[in-house]
């Protein structure tokens, strides 16, 4: 199980990258292994605006619909086109390949509530041990 | 929740469990797609333990299943099987099953898991008219595993099963796999040729490490209840819960060549014919989703504007790459250009024909 160091996570089991106003967001690599075989991803368009902590997306699989939400609030400049058809790569990469989309921040401090690396481990492993 | 005898073995595989019925059992081991490729290209294994078995004997046991059933039990030779539902008197389904027929007064129901101590009550109950008939539930001492796929035959008799494969579909037989005593069924429910083997819980352990072991080589593996769900569903095989009701009769489900009108008197059977000759008000269809989108269980079905059914059944299928899913729709909106309603939008679906999926012909279909 990965939780690269340089990325927040939420509790809802997604994570942002930010690179100057750019954040980029996926779900973690503990969310796609709980979803199993990612068949469809519902993506915003570019232009939306993505309220911090609101569902913005969908993630399914299989068997399961799973809301993704929004980490921070912030206009979408960029949604993976790969993901419609081939929505494997959130299984395959999902930190890199599998990024859902890009927003330009819009309040830095959203950032501050997010968990760390070692947080978010430590409330999966939390999780899984109830 | 009640376990499987083998779910220790299933943890050693890997499996990830689900509730289902009751019982904890597994959805999946290498992951839903995977499996139900592994299903249809080479073999797959099923622990379906939690189902129920439910034996009829005595002089009267033909008697009491032409009773409870909609399909002609007489029919059945010895070592024969049929598919048959159980309905109570408006018509509605108590539970779908299969029947197979041991001996000359010995007949076996293998029931689902979310009805067997409902069927088992119930045929107990309608077992005191006829005092000739005797009823053993045997759901405790019989586990049930499931052999699919397309070499299917080749990993049975390289578990010392042989003799089993010789059954024709739909034929049934006490036999013996890897020196276990089963009784053995060419039947299944992935649209594949395959077998179940009934055996008694001690032995179940033996007989599902032989048939893991003898796979192996084959690339036949363990599969779980999601890939059970998404094999069944490209087959358009019901699910009780889903497409069966107590208000969904077989003929609303499109099985009415399992509900044998003329066969005599049978519970529900008056209901069924009234609505038979009526036309049954709604009818159970394929749909292919045609914009992106997956339908699934419970989304309303609607054409103009308007709710016409709702979906029973539905997911991405993996044989086939596309979404599909079953639908109950009112009966003059079977042809209507539909769409399925996806988190409140109209996303356009098609008339698929049934089944989905069916597999090329093989020594199976004998």
């Amino acid at each position: 199980m990965e939780f690269p160091e340089d990325l927040k996570y939420t509790r809802e089991h997604e994570w942002v990258s930010v690179e100057g106003k750019v954040a980029t967001i996926g779900i973690t690599d503990h969310a796609q292994h709980q979803l199993g075989d990612v068949v469809f991803v519902e993506l915003p368009a570019v232009g939306d605006r993505l309220e911090k902590s609101d569902a913005f997306g969908v993630v399914e699989s299989t068997k399961a619909v799973s809301d993704i939400y929004a980490p921070v609030s912030g206009e979408v400049v960029e949604v993976n086109d790969d993901l419609p058809d081939n929505p494997e790569l959130i299984n395959e990469d999902p930190y890199g390949d599998g990024w859902i989309v890009k927003v330009t921040l819009g309040d830095p401090t959203d950032l501050d509530d997010l968990l760390s690396a070692d947080e978010y481990r430590a409330y999966v492993e939390e999780s899984a041990a109830e | 929740m009640r376990r499987s005898p083998l779910h220790e073995l299933h943890r050693q595989s890997g499996a990830r469990f689900t509730e289902f019925a009751g019982w904890e059992m597994p959805v999946q081991y290498r992951g839903i797609v995977a499996e139900h490729e592994a299903v249809r290209a080479r073999a797959g294994l099923f622990d379906v333990s939690h189902m129920g078995e439910i034996e009829v004997g005595g002089r009267d046991a033909l008697a009491l299943c032409q009773h409870v059933t909609t399909n002609d039990a007489a029919k059945l030779a010895v070592g024969a099987a049929q598919y048959t539902l159980w309905c109570d008197e408006r018509g509605g389904t108590i539970d779908d099953t299969i029947l197979y027929r041991l001996g000359a007064e010995r007949y076996l129901f293998c029931v689902n898991a979310s009805n067997a101590a409902i069927c088992s009550a119930w045929i107990t109950e309608q077992a005191r008219a006829f005092p000739g008939a005797r009823v053993v539930d045997r759901s405790d001492e019989l586990g049930l595993i499931a052999v699919q796929a397309p070499r299917a035959a080749e990993l049975l008799a390289r578990a010392g099963g042989e003799r089993a494969t010789r059954l024709g579909r739909f034929q049934c037989g006490e036999s013996s796999v890897a020196g276990v005593d089963v009784v053995a069924a060419r039947t299944g429910y992935t649209g594949e040729d395959g077998f179940e083997l009934f055996a008694a819980t001690a032995d179940l352990s033996a007989l599902w490490s032989a048939l893991l072991d003898a796979g192996r080589p084959l690339g036949g593996e363990p599969i779980g209840l999601g890939a059970r769900d998404t094999l069944r569903l490209e087959a358009a095989l019901p699910l009780y819960g889903h497409e069966l009701s107590r208000d969904i009769s077989p003929l609303e489900a499109g099985l009415g060549w399992a509900v044998k009108l003329g066969k005599g008197r049978f519970i529900g059977g008056e209901a069924l014919a009234e609505a038979k000759a009526r036309g049954p008000a709604r009818r159970l269809i394929g749909l292919r989703m045609t914009d992106p989108g997956i339908a699934r269980g419970e989304y309303p079905v609607v054409a103009g504007g308007r709710q016409v059914g709702v979906v029973t059944s539905g997911t991405k299928s993996p044989t086939l790459g596309i979404a599909i899913a079953l639908a109950l729709i009112a009966r003059e909106s079977v042809d209507a250009p539909l769409a399925v309603q996806i988190r409140g939008r109209e996303v356009r679906a098609e008339r698929a024909a049934l089944p989905f999926y069916r597999r090329a012909a093989g020594d199976g279909d004998r």
